[in-house]
């Protein structure tokens, strides 16, 4: 049995359908972070096998970017959550559903 | 055949270690079943000829990323019991298949419609990691400067986001003066 483009598009959608209901069940600010994580990851599946199946490399090369993009958004996310923390005790997504002017 | 077998196992392995880290409420076993995710994800790369993004995979994602998230978990103390959204889960079911359907068509779109020529071919007789050398270091040469300038900005907002009044240790100090200190916060907050 030939493992063709079709079961890795079909397994990166089914990972992001998981990201995404993580994402919208989560309250906790540091589990919804983890949830992006995924979807990003889905992604890059998708990118790495279209790149293998057309024999061509920009997909690696986005998936480089992707990655780099997720851990500066790791370590910028998580220091604001490290000061609203410090400010409020707690990072429950519910908390912030209004702004300070 | 083994490329089937292989593909089948990580693909059972990957979605049952993500589904768990969605839906547990324990943020240790979140944090672990992502960080066995990542690995298994790796696999693939590794099954797809993809070498170097594979061991970037490994490096990045469960030994960097990871190392952060579990500083986070530690910080935020969230031992306790994680509370959950209790919202309405039809609307929650009926986006998520609508978001996955809409991805399978942006990947599909372009393969059914028309026949895609490699712009960067795989050059025969050349590893993986030199073929990507070669591709980055000419092809994209701008994008990858950006993206050092953007981890450079990364860094610098870490750093100055978490590292106000790091030297207030909250471990050395009595009681009393962690009530004080908060009491002080609250008035700055509400003033």
């Amino acid at each position: 049995m030939e493992i063709g483009l079709n079961h890795y598009l079909a397994l990166s959608a089914i990972l992001f359908a998981i990201g995404l209901i993580g994402v919208m069940r989560r309250k906790n600010l540091l589990l919804l972070f983890l949830a992006t994580e995924i979807l990003l990851n889905s992604v890059n599946v998708a990118f790495a096998a279209i790149s293998h199946y057309y024999g061509d490399l920009t997909g690696q090369m986005f998936a480089f970017f992707v990655i780099a993009i997720a851990a500066s958004e790791v370590a910028v996310g998580l220091g604001l959550l490290i000061v609203w923390h410090k400010r409020h005790g707690n990072i429950d997504l519910d908390n912030m559903s209004t702004m300070r002017g | 055949m083994f490329e089937a077998i292989a593909f089948y196992l990580f693909a059972f392995l990957t979605i049952s270690m993500f589904y768990i880290a969605v839906t547990t409420s324990q943020a240790l076993y979140a944090l672990s079943a992502i960080a066995a995710g990542m690995l298994f994800i790796s696999a693939f790369f590794f099954i797809l000829g993809a070498d170097f993004l594979g061991a970037v995979q490994i490096i990045v994602y469960s030994g960097a990323v990871m190392a952060l998230y579990a500083f986070g978990m530690m910080f935020f103390d969230t031992t306790r019991e994680v509370k959950e959204k209790h919202g309405n889960s039809m609307i929650v079911i009926g986006l998520s298949s609508l978001a996955a359907i809409m991805v399978v068509v942006i990947f599909a779109a372009p393969i059914v419609s028309s026949n895609i020529t490699a712009l960067y071919p795989v050059v025969d007789g050349v590893g993986n990691t030199q073929a990507v050398g070669m591709v980055l270091f000419t092809k994209y040469l701008v994008p990858f400067e950006v993206a050092a300038v953007m981890l450079l900005v990364a860094m610098i907002a870490g750093i100055v986001l978490a590292g106000k009044k790091m030297d207030l240790s909250l471990t050395l100090m009595s009681d009393a003066e962690i009530k004080d200190l908060r009491e002080d916060q609250n008035k700055k907050v509400l003033s």
